[in-house]
């Protein structure tokens, strides 16, 4: 007696190793990138080269599951091929689908590979249905992740409106959540996600450390200062502490992560397609840590949606991995519009 | 969780009392360098480290300083293959590496035997890295894709779900 279906449980991959960590436990889908800038978690050694796409798709289709790539940054002036390589890498390999933002390559991918089902990548930032519909009305999206700057109504009204599958955040870091129009790194370093493929790139970072304090700097700029008990975040510049108004405190966002397992039923009941998880960037012990906790609440929310309750240790082990040291709803449950 | 439950063995969070580190700290620290680069240098002969991130560690110095024990592990890589650098430790100065590990011996059993992510050590201030945080990015990315062989199931390590 189940009448609603269950989201399928996406996971990340910045590895072989994290790849079938996520299909061992309990992902239905994977996604990954190759080594290059097409992507935008394009980290020093991160990342897959030919060989291990082919053996990772090999080994997630033995198993039932899909392969989506990541080819989701802003193809870059007079280096186009290299996006268009990737998307034709992507159809060769036999990848499920490929998750794209810029309308360029969108389009491109529609013309060359009809057949190659299309994602529409968070960075695409479309937040509302009419935008959407736009990518499905001009390239054939099938499917749309939203930004995660979206209220729980607010997911519920594209989904009302709107016949592409929808995909949201379901756990992992949370920056300002300002998907794809996000300037910040590019303010303190000059390369941002969009264009290089990662946020405030690890030659820019300098952790340095004095008794009883850590200081984190950006390209000299000094973005956060931790005492030895303090936790720690990632160096950006949107989690970072600044003086505004003679206090100085996270002006903009705190270190902090995603977690939506309270609120699971209602993204199951208004029918979102799928759920991302963050953290490509992240070993092959987060992904098996992440992907079996929300395996385990995916499968009891299908046994008995009226009485899903949060299990304490899913809870735990998800706080274990978090950044920050609070969990949030992030936008889900915002009171204000 | 039945995931959980096929782990048999866990490595708990543990410091050892302060005296260890002031004895270990005496102790000659060759070879640590001499075991952790010997290691670093079968897993290159099993083909387990990329070249292509192995081609980034050219020349660079490294330390790795496990804070409860007082051991140090200093080497570099040249020419293909890991070697342990010989250093008195009074004299050894964080200036003088490109990259430094540090962590109790805990955290980085818990690293080696992927039972914590580095990010979630690192967020709980549990391990630390300085030095170019790029060269680091590479080591922590090189040793996550490292494809392990199944090793094959011994009887004290069984599976209790087997």
């Amino acid at each position: 007696m189940q009448p609603h279906k269950l989201p399928e449980l996406v996971c990340p991959a910045g590895s072989l190793p994290a790849l079938r960590a996520a299909v061992d436990h309990g992902a239905d889908a994977v996604y990954f990138g190759y080594k290059n800038d097409t992507n935008a978690r394009n980290f020093a050694g991160l990342n897959f080269d030919h060989k291990a796409m082919v053996e990772g798709i090999r080994y997630a289709h033995a198993k039932g599951k899909r392969v989506l790539m990541a080819i989701n940054t802003f193809p870059q002036p007079g280096r186009e091929a290299d996006w268009h390589a990737a998307v034709d890498g992507a159809a060769d390999l036999g990848a499920d689908a490929v998750i794209l933002a810029d309308v360029g390559l969108l389009d491109y991918a529609s013309r060359k590979h009809p057949q190659l089902r299309l994602h529409l990548s968070v960075q695409g930032s479309a937040t509302s249905y009419e935008a959407v519909n736009f990518a499905q009305r001009e390239f054939g999206v099938q499917r749309a992740v939203l930004p995660r700057v979206l209220t729980l109504a607010q997911v519920e009204q594209v989904i009302k409106n709107t016949t592409v599958e929808i995909e949201v955040f379901g756990f992992g870091s949370l920056c300002v959540m300002n998907e794809g129009r996000c300037w910040l790194s590019s303010y303190a370093t000059g390369e941002s996600p969009n264009t290089v493929g990662a946020c405030s790139p690890a030659k820019f970072v300098k952790w340095e450390k004095a008794r009883g304090q850590m200081s984190t700097r950006l390209n000299g700029i000094l973005i956060d200062r931790y005492g030895d008990s303090e936790a720690a975040g990632y160096p950006t510049l949107c989690k970072g502490r600044f003086e505004v108004g003679g206090a100085t405190y996270y002006a903009l966002e705190e270190p902090t992560s995603l977690n939506v397992l309270e609120i699971l039923p209602d993204i199951v009941k208004i029918g979102v397609a799928a759920i991302k998880v963050e953290g490509r960037q992240r070993s092959p012990t987060y992904v098996a840590q992440v992907t079996r906790t929300l395996r385990a609440a995916l499968d009891e929310l299908g046994r008995d949606i009226a009485h899903f309750a949060v299990k304490p240790a899913w809870q735990a082990e998800l706080a274990k991995v978090s950044e920050g040291v609070q969990a949030t709803l992030g936008a889900y449950n915002r009171p204000w519009r | 969780m039945t995931a959980s439950a096929s782990r048999s063995f866990t490595i708990p969070r543990f410091k050892l009392p302060g005296f260890v580190a002031a004895i270990g700290g005496r102790m000659p620290q060759w070879p640590h360098a001499l075991a952790l680069s010997t290691a670093l240098n079968a897993a290159i002969k099993m083909k387990l480290l990329p070249q292509d991130s192995l081609e980034l560690l050219e020349g660079r110095r490294f330390l790795v300083d496990v804070l409860d024990t007082g051991g140090h592990a200093c080497f570099t890589y040249r020419g293909g293959i890991f070697r342990p650098l010989f250093m008195r430790i009074d004299a050894v100065d964080l200036a003088a590496f490109d990259l430094v590990f540090s962590a109790n011996l805990s955290a980085f059993l818990q690293l080696i035997a992927r039972q914590e992510d580095p990010d979630t050590l690192f967020f709980n201030r549990e391990l630390s890295i300085e030095g170019d945080t790029e060269l680091g990015l590479v080591v922590k990315n090189m040793l996550d894709a490292i494809d392990w062989p199944k090793l094959p199931h011994l009887p004290g390590f069984a599976s209790s779900s087997h």
